[in-house]
């Protein structure tokens, strides 16, 4: 089914099902331990090998002997696989830093080889075993240091826009900002760490893993491994996290692979905690110069944004500029970005790539704007808002409310009692508000389903789609529930397994609206094959209480299937609907801090967001998506940041005790309001993306609060206490 | 009332009796602590314990967790390896009613304890109040740090109840309360990247059966 005009009614609009607060199917699963993640997948017929990962300890370099003879000694070890045994592995099209294969290092902690043993135990000791020489070269690791030599990145990444004359326009205005703001390298730190088992069955590999993007996946290790993609079953039904860092394939798959091949036996291997930020990849830092001039009035005429970050060779820039394109009108505007060669591990997607840092920086200055033109930042973000592309207004938004988040936020939250900056204080806490605007793209890909009648009555989902913690188990059921007229509890979810319908899977916000938008178009092929069946006349067709009805006819679903089944398969592909208009999601975030005078320690009080982002297919799992993601905002605000050792080139802050992410006692009660909204442009669901919107400039509404709070402006993230100490006031 | 540790012991004296308490407990397992060298790599020592009630005797390497010794050798993989350092609490189960890091405490250490797991404390169709509380309230989004979650959930309640301080408890004078800040102060081993924390604590006061 191609999507190319905007939805009109459709089943989905009963809403009996879809929209409702349907508890997660699989809940029961998750909460009694009964979910089986990649490493847990056990066939007591099977007597699995332990693989354990070699990291490489230089970051940029070559390999030049590896001796491994005393591991192969060691109790256990069953065999040892080097990057030099397998030589050069051709690179998977998703990757930027090979995986594992040759002489040649990229970035520390590369997988340089994996030990195969009988236990776990056995393979981690004999793993530390392995003498490795390394011929090191020098490595570019520090941005700051790199930011003069960037250039402009590939024509695809759409290095920079422009429209009117931005010099001119800044030049005359009265008003002006021009600052600088740093984001640093962020760790996605999922809570399951990448592992994979691998199974061969003659030149045929099954492998259990944990992945967002099933069919990426696939065609990459059938890739690397040098075999049709058709050898390849990847299966993949529960995610302990992702946030796009298992997008792309990684080296556990890798490695599981190819040690299984070597002992022919199956062999599991999990990336050891340590090893996880360095050798995978990371949300790039970036360096970013805004400018913004106005009127006195509070207009904008003239924004500039431009961003600084840095890659491997051949990877691609943080797009930290794209959102300051189509959240505020100003006719002179310009976006660049500009990319430096870093030895450092992978850059890549983060959730909100982009937006997430982008925001960080654009909604700060927002803040200091209004500050300088003396005007509420609430009532600055109104005045500019717009409701067409501001670089090409005859493009409209499909559906734009930002106001309205704003507006409703505002009067929750008490937003009239927020306190002239640094006025406010309760005991040794300096107490202040903050507020900043959401914006995430909608994005749409391919998604295909299959869904299968049996004759109990009973609906069947297949597809490759993931469910990284997002609801999609859930929201699919109810699509296929509205659909074919059933209950939820008559249907039945299988995902994350390759020989379903290629998904959109899991990212970029585009899981759920895509992936429940190929649902329903298998559902309209099964509901024909039912009524072609049937022979009835499918216009005056009804599916519900588990029947079909026409006319005066009436037959159960189960009767329907009959002893063979239906089936209905189906891909839901999208026409020029997000060329011709704008789509996009929108919201408000709005934070209360408290900062210690004497320590600088910044606790969050209260957190509220509203968001407009057309229909919520389940507002349970739609707001848990958005409370995750203003947690994790929650991180970048205050305390997550991977450090840079630029001397070695690595990240020092490589585990979880290092790598600080929020915690329950970080974290204050959160509200969430979802904009009663619809965007037929957006798919027959009218649904668009939450789970990254969430994200999306809950950081600087944060670091404005702490400004509100303290009159210290911060515009290096993390806010951490010695950022502001020196500035705080005196204690006596 | 029960003190948590000393506050004189350095951090090198804790390392020190963190050994020897090893040590002590390894010699009660059968193992002989004294040897040493190449061949104690593959020592093995024969371990019972109790298991959700279930009397289980396994023979391990020495070196296995006893978050390995359930999820590699039972196969109750319920229980959650996400970083192995004791930095996540995805592993936390109860040992003779008190939550520990699994990862950090080796199997052998347990000879004799009973061990309850998420799987031990209910079933789908019959939930533990907690894992209900939890699917009411969305408590989880990807499920890996949610067993751990649970177990420390159960465990914090019972140690509000028994008094149990905490580094938020303001008056050591009259009997800890459970409060919003005494949950999440305790629950604070447990990390959740999926960011859960606010419907997990409504999960917790609902079991707890004090208003939030």
């Amino acid at each position: 089914m191609e999507f190319d005009k905007p939805a009109t009614t459709n089943p989905i609009d009963q809403l009996k099902v879809v929209g409702k607060p349907v508890h997660r199917i699989d809940g029961e699963s998750k909460t009694t331990g009964r979910a089986i993640y990649a490493y847990e997948w056990h066939d007591p017929k099977v007597a699995y090998a332990y693989g354990y990962p070699v990291g490489s300890s230089i970051a940029k370099g070559r390999v030049l002997s590896i001796d491994s003879a005393a591991v192969r000694k060691a109790p256990g070890v069953l065999g040892v696989v080097t990057t030099l045994d397998v030589g050069d592995l051709e690179k998977g099209k998703y990757n930027t830093a090979k995986l594992f294969g040759g002489s040649e290092v990229q970035h520390y902690h590369q997988a340089v080889a994996v030990v195969i043993a009988e236990t776990f135990e056995q393979a981690r000791a004999a793993a530390a075993l392995i003498r490795i020489d390394y011929a090191a070269e020098k490595g570019r690791f520090d941005l700051k240091a790199e930011k003069t030599s960037a250039k402009t990145p590939e024509p695809s990444t759409e290095p920079e826009s422009a429209a009117g004359d931005f010099q001119a326009a800044f030049s005359a205005a009265p008003i002006t900002l021009d600052a600088e703001y740093t984001t640093p390298d962020q760790s996605h730190a999922m809570m399951e760490p990448h592992a994979s088992i691998a199974a061969w069955n003659g030149d045929e590999i099954t492998l259990w893993t944990s992945s967002q993007m099933i069919d990426w996946w696939r065609t990459d290790l059938a890739t690397t491994l040098g075999i049709e993609k058709e050898k390849v079953h990847l299966m993949s039904p529960f995610i302990g996290g992702g946030f796009g860092g298992k997008l792309f394939l990684r080296a556990d798959a890798v490695l599981a692979a190819l040690a299984a091949k070597k002992i022919g036996r199956p062999v599991k291997v999990a990336l050891p905690r340590p090893m996880i930020p360095n050798n995978t990849t990371h949300r790039p830092a970036t360096i970013q110069r805004i400018r913004i001039g106005a009127e006195r009035s509070g207009k904008i005429t003239a924004i500039a944004h431009e961003s600084w970050s840095g890659d491997l060779p051949g990877g691609g820039p943080e797009p930290a500029v794209m959102q300051t394109r189509l959240l505020y009108a100003g006719e002179n505007r310009i976006t660049a970005m500009k990319l430096a060669t870093l030895d450092l591990p992978e850059g890549n997607a983060m959730r909100a790539p982009g937006e997430a840092p982008g925001l960080m920086a654009l909604e700060i200055a927002m803040d200091e704007m209004a500050e300088k033109l003396g005007m509420d930042p609430i009532e600055f973000r109104i005045l500019n808002d717009t409701q067409v592309d501001p670089e090409n207004p005859e493009r409209p938004f499909s559906y734009r409310d930002l106001v309205g988040c704003l507006k409703l936020g505002a009067q929750k939250f008490g937003w009239d009692k927020r306190p002239r900056t640094g006025t406010k204080r309760e005991g040794n806490w300096m107490v202040g508000m903050g507020v900043a605007a959401a914006f995430r793209n909608n994005l749409v890909m391919p998604s295909g389903a299959r869904v299968k009648l049996d004759a109990e009555g009973t609906v069947t989902v297949e597809t490759d789609m993931t469910d990284i913690g997002t609801g999609s188990y859930t929201i699919i059921a109810q699509t296929a529930a509205e659909m074919m007229g059933v209950t939820v509890d008559k249907v039945a979810v299988q995902l994350g397994d390759s020989r379903f319908p290629v998904s959109a899977g899991s990212g970029g916000q585009f899981g759920a609206n895509s992936a429940t938008s190929g649902v329903y178009a298998a559902c309209v092929k099964l509901r024909e094959a039912i009524t072609a069946k049937l022979g009835i006349n499918s216009t005056d067709v009804v599916f519900e209480d588990g029947q079909v009805k026409s006319g005066s006819r009436v037959v159960s679903l189960a009767e329907a299937a009959g002893p063979d089944g239906l089936v209905g398969e189906d891909t839901m592909e999208w026409g020029d609907l997000t060329k011709t208009h704008q789509q996009s999601t929108f919201g408000g975030h709005f934070v209360e801090v408290g900062v210690d005078v004497a320590t600088g320690e910044t606790r969050i009080r209260r957190m509220l967001a509203v968001c407009a982002a057309g229909r919520i297919l389940n507002p349970i799992t739609a707001r848990s998506q958005v409370i995750g993601a203003m947690t994790m905002g929650a991180g970048g605000a205050l305390m997550e940041e991977l450090s840079v050792d630029t001397r070695h080139g690595f990240f020092v802050n490589h585990d979880l005790a290092g790598y600080e992410v929020p915690v329950h006692a970080d974290i204050p009660h959160q509200e969430v309001i979802f904009l009663d909204e619809t965007d037929p442009y957006s798919s027959p669901m009218k649904a668009k993306g939450v789970g990254e919107l969430g994200l999306c400039g809950v950081s600087a509404a944060i670091a404005n609060a702490i400004y509100n709070a303290t009159g210290v402006r911060v515009r290096d993230y993390p806010i951490t206490l010695d950022k502001l100490l020196e500035k705080l006031p005196d204690v006596a | 009332m029960p003190t948590p540790f000393n506050l004189e012991l350095s951090r090198r004296e804790l390392l020190v009796s963190s050994a020897a308490t090893v040590a002590l407990a390894g010699a009660a397992g059968g193992a002989r602590a004294a040897d040493r060298g190449e061949e104690s790599l593959n020592r093995s020592t024969e371990v019972s314990f109790e298991v959700n009630g279930e009397a289980k005797r396994l023979d391990l390497d020495n070196r296995t967790t006893l978050l390995d010794a359930l999820r590699e050798h039972l196969h109750l993989t319920g229980t959650k390896k996400g970083c192995d350092h004791g930095q996540c609490g995805a592993c936390t189960v109860l040992v003779d009613g008190r939550r520990i890091n699994s990862c950090l405490t080796l199997a052998v250490m347990h000879e004799g304890d009973k061990i309850t797991t998420i799987e031990g404390l209910g079933q789908p169709g019959s939930l533990h109040p907690m894992q209900a509380a939890f699917v009411k309230y969305d408590g989880f989004q990807c499920g890996y740090c949610t067993p751990g979650q649970i177990c420390s959930s159960v465990a914090v309640l019972e140690e509000i109840r028994a008094d149990i301080p905490s580094h938020v408890t303001q008056d050591l004078n009259t009997p800890a309360a459970i409060t919003s800040a005494e949950i999440r102060e305790r629950m604070s081993g447990n990390i959740c990247r999926c960011g859960a924390y606010s419907n997990i604590l409504d999960a917790i006061t609902e079991v707890a059966g004090v208003p939030a």
